[in-house]
């Protein structure tokens, strides 16, 4: 028989606040364990919390992005449950009112090659809502630590749901998920961080079966490799039992990445009850349109939008736009560059994506360093394509602005690298190489037309390149006749 | 000097301090005597570091010599209840749990009792964890009513009435979540004060009911009272539960307000259960309202009977919760006997807390669960809205309701102990107005025949403390009560 998976994800994402949801304590990462903490953060007695609003712009922001319908009151609750990673042996969270509801994620498919667009999806959600981050523990064999660092910090779950059918599509999922918090500014999602955490739901089905099947809850996905093979190894085990008539049990299981297995934590019988009620601390704060619309015309376009815009408006392949779009300040460095021309979208884009993104990477410079000012490059795309320097001129002319950050004609100028087109001077060049190689002339003349190379390349190299090679073509042929 | 000094009041004392009569070292050191000689009967006192209370005082001193600016407060000794943070002092609640925790940070009403220059005298005993009506719940020690020492001074802050009542302390503050303040006022003879929830900030007071939680003055007279309000109130970007408003000038304002007020009594008020020497005392004091050309008439608060109940339900859900983080892994008691983490929880706190406070910790977390939420929180928190709708329904016709604070005078100790019920009922009175969040004052208006102080309980309008205050200084001014004091 064969079955498909049904898979929902709850994704856990760090709101890049300064400070911390319910007090002044700064948000960092990679501090001296509990050194970001304070009476509030350590629940001591008599301290209250106060919410960070930006921490509620940032999620509201999150559910206009994602198409969310954005609720009137944002009210908190306490989730009730005892742990040490808890301060309080409460979360402070949202139950039956999540700040947003609804939306989706739209996700892009892997496609036939990796130059071929993938299909697209939109991924349903089920909510969004607001929570305090919890400690981190740290377990050894007789004892164990807390780090109350990220104790405290704003942090969103987003519940997708059911909608996914494959490992791929969970990944498709956070890419694209962890690209628009990325883009909107709301998170970093650094999932080494644990700025951007996953679980899954998990269950199997046979095909066209509507019924949904026993599900598994998959945690400790930590990295987004981790998420694919996890879930991969999940649906696979599942399928095993179910050939086996093996029962599938509802229950909480442990991704373990190093070994590669999934291992059982526990089952539903321990669900917890988390007695959740509203927290007398915090009063619930109003959402009015006004607020909305005000933080949704702070958003910035989409991706996939972009991608679409870019690929209609310029008429970019999709290669390019899949390397300028993921990359918010790279895209919109191509968009400035193209701002004076943009009929050589392409070229430039062809520009940016292959040879400045190399000069970066060899240089390890970021795009913010870059000494090139974007609407230089157009002059350089018109340098080449009015014929005034060559194309292997061009390279040389583009790694000088990357190091000057002059612009191309005033390079071209200074190093009088304005090719040659004055017709005697190149069929005097020409005459040289025919004279010097005759070996060549009669390979040529005897019908080896690559041979006719080797005489064009000895007046490129006499003419240090500046010889333009259209009108050396014509000129050498021209001469060819008459030997 | 006619009467000793811990007997006189902070706005006669600061007349004394103001004309160089008397220093603030002076003072402190002559309270401090009270505090040896009264309390091994009292038993109010939890904590007293003198050099630290001298040093405040002389500090105080000199910030008049040199002619500093001074606070309103400025070299008055107050006592505190021992649920408010005070930087680098015991913080018990009364519990064992807490025994050796000391404050990293002070509470916003005592950071603003520091800079309106009171000096903080000493930490004083409560049940523990607010949670009781005789302070017999305290894990330390029974403190007695300074009138007869075979009774309980009320709760749950029986120190701080206690303290005013034996001149402990010129002034003390306490809280109320059911009647924690006025009901041991009350018993004590002395002036007491739940303001309206949000005029005091929170922060630093150990929660019991966060909803229902309030921190207010007690004193000697409604003047020293509204003093001691003044220091401490207004909005606190710390509580998200603090209400923005400019804070009247309450002492001022008392003796600007000189009514005739309208006054409701309720009626649900005088029913089964009032003690008649009680009920004698409290109907005097409305005729004396009536005599000044008040009008008085009754009123119905028609959801009363609902509160003590609706109160247990909302009160232990909330504690439940806000004391789930005393569990022995970042400070306070830790069992030594715990070989787990879920040990360290569960004998650290079965150790470290008290029956009653084991009995609502049990109750609350029960409403709150899973299947039983919607029976009882849900309905309680709407029953509480019903009873909030009785009062404001009232304040359209009434500038404030007169009550008894509570049903009856002092019991002895031991009395109810065993009967949580019973206990429950000292309450009755006060409850209501937590739930609703309204202002109110116990001040003095007899005594029985035994000797022991009766107190009439004056409701206010949200926010309208100034008129509540003055409707209880007519009355004081009027009569003795508040100048007698027990002989100890």
């Amino acid at each position: 028989m064969q079955y498909e998976a049904v898979i929902g994800l709850e994704v856990h994402v760090q709101i890049k606040t300064r400070s911390k949801m319910y007090t002044r304590v700064a948000m960092e990462y990679g501090r001296e364990p509990n050194t970001l903490t304070d009476p509030v953060v350590l629940g001591f007695p008599g301290v209250l919390p106060v919410m960070n609003k930006t921490g509620l712009d940032l999620i509201i922001k999150t559910g206009l992005m994602l198409g969310c319908k954005i609720a009137d009151q944002c009210k908190w609750d306490r989730k009730n449950y005892f742990y040490p990673d808890s301060t309080k042996n409460y979360q402070i969270s949202q139950y039956d009112q999540p700040i947003c509801e609804g939306g989706y994620v739209e996700i892009e498919l892997p496609g036939k090659s990796r130059n071929v667009m993938g299909k697209h999806k939109k991924v349903a959600l089920t909510r969004i809502h607001l929570e305090e981050d919890l400690g981190k523990l740290t377990h050894f064999s007789t004892d164990s630590l807390i780090d109350f660092n990220r104790a405290g910090a704003s942090l969103m779950e987003i519940v997708s749901e059911p909608d996914m059918q494959s490992a791929d599509e969970a990944f498709a999922f956070l890419t694209s998920l962890r690209q628009s918090m990325i883009y909107a500014g709301i998170s970093d999602c650094d999932m080494e961080k644990g700025q951007m955490r996953c679980d899954a739901n998990i269950s199997i089905r046979p095909e066209g079966e509507a019924r949904l099947g026993t599900k598994v809850e998959l945690k400790n996905l930590n990295s987004i490799s981790g998420v694919r093979n996890g879930i991969d190894y999940e649906i696979r085990r599942q399928i095993t039992l179910m050939n086996d008539r093996e029962p599938i049990v509802q229950e909480t299981r442990r991704w373990d990445a190093d070994s590669g297995v999934s291992v059982s934590m526990r089952s539903k019988e321990m669900a917890h009850d988390y007695r959740y009620f509203p927290d007398p601390d915090l009063m619930p704060v109003q959402v009015d349109r006004e607020w909305r619309e005000q933080l949704g015309e702070e958003l910035p376009e989409a991706p996939f939008d972009k991608q679409r815009r870019f690929m209609t408006d310029y008429d970019l392949p999709y290669t390019i736009t899949s390397v300028l779009v993921p990359d918010r300040t790279l895209s919109e460095y191509f968009e400035k560059a193209i701002s004076a021309n943009p009929t050589k979208a392409q070229a430039i884009g062809n520009w940016i994506t292959n040879d400045l993104l190399r000069e970066l990477s060899d240089s390890g410079r970021s795009l913010e360093d870059c000494l090139i000012h974007p609407e230089h490059i157009v002059g350089l795309v018109e340098q080449v394509e009015s014929g005034a320097i060559s194309s292997n001129i061009a390279k040389e002319v583009f790694a000088e602005m990357f190091t000057t950050g002059e612009s191309a004609e005033a390079i071209v100028d200074r190093k009088g690298l304005k090719q040659s087109t004055d017709v005697d001077e190149l069929a005097q060049w020409c005459k040289e190489a025919i004279e010097a190689n005759p070996g060549s002339v009669t390979d040529f003349k005897s019908g080896n037309e690559k041979a006719i190379n080797a005489l064009k390349g000895k007046v490129m190299k006499e003419s240090k390149g500046k010889a333009n090679p259209r009108i050396v073509d014509e000129v050498m042929r021209r001469l060819l006749e008459d030997v | 000097m006619s009467e000793s000094l811990h007997y006189k009041t902070a706005s006669e004392l600061s007349l004394m301090l103001a004309d160089k009569s008397l220093s603030a070292v002076e003072l402190t050191k002559d309270v401090l005597s009270r505090i040896h000689k009264v309390d091994e009967k009292i038993k109010a006192v939890t904590h007293l570091d003198e050099e630290d209370a001298l040093g405040q005082a002389k500090a105080s001193d000199e910030r008049r010599a040199v002619g500093e600016e001074l606070g309103a407060l400025d070299g008055i000794p107050i006592g505190i209840k021992d649920i408010l943070a005070v930087k680098g002092q015991p913080l018990t609640c009364g519990s064992k749990i807490l025994e050796n925790f000391v404050s990293p940070y002070d509470a916003t009403s005592i950071a603003k009792l520091k800079r309106s220059g009171g000096i903080l005298l000493c930490r004083l005993n409560m049940d523990e964890f607010a949670m009781g009506s005789s302070t017999e719940n305290s894990s330390y020690f029974v403190t007695s009513n300074p009138w007869d020492l075979q009774c309980i001074p009320g709760g749950s802050s029986g120190g701080s009435a206690a303290a005013v009542a034996s001149g402990e302390a010129i002034l003390t503050l306490g809280t109320d979540t059911g009647g924690s303040i006025r009901q041991p006022a009350s018993l004590c003879g002395v002036v007491g004060m739940k303001p309206t929830y949000g005029l005091v900030s929170r922060y630093g007071l150990v929660a019991f009911a966060s909803s229902l939680d309030q921190i207010g003055p007690l004193g000697r007279s409604v003047e020293d009272v509204a003093l001691l309000l003044h220091s401490i109130a207004g909005y606190d970007k710390k509580d998200s539960t603090s209400f923005k408003l400019e804070v009247p000038e309450y002492r001022p304002e008392l003796h600007e307000k000189k009514g005739p007020w309208k006054l409701g009594i309720p009626k649900e008020y005088f029913g089964e259960g009032l003690d008649a020497e009680v009920r004698a005392a409290v109907d005097r004091a409305i005729d004396y309202y009536r005599s000044i050309g008040c009008k008085i008439q009754e009123v119905s608060l028609p959801h009363t009977e609902y509160a003590v109940a609706t109160y247990y339900i909302l009160a232990t859900a909330e504690a439940s919760s806000n004391l789930a983080r005393f569990d022995g892994v970042r400070y306070g008691r830790r069992s030594e006997k715990a070989t787990s983490h879920v040990d360290v929880y569960s004998k650290s706190r079965a150790e470290g807390f008290g029956e009653e406070v084991k009995r609502r910790v049990i109750l609350g977390t029960y409403v709150l669960s899973s299947g039983y939420y919607d029976a009882y929180y849900l309905r309680a928190q709407k029953v509480r809205t019903l009873i909030r709708n009785d009062f404001l329904k009232v304040y359209e016709e009434v500038d404030a309701l007169l009550t008894p604070t509570a049903p009856t005078v002092a019991f002895k100790k031991g009395e109810r102990a065993s009967d949580p019920l019973a206990m429950y009922l000292s309450d009755i009175f006060t409850i209501s107005t937590n739930l609703a969040g309204v202002p109110a004052i116990s001040v003095p208006c007899g005594s029985s025949s035994s000797g022991l102080p009766i107190g009439l309980q004056v409701i206010g309008k949200p926010f309208q403390e100034s008129d509540l205050l003055a409707i209880a200084h007519s009355f004081e001014q009027a009569h003795d009560f508040s100048k007698v004091h027990p002989s100890l």
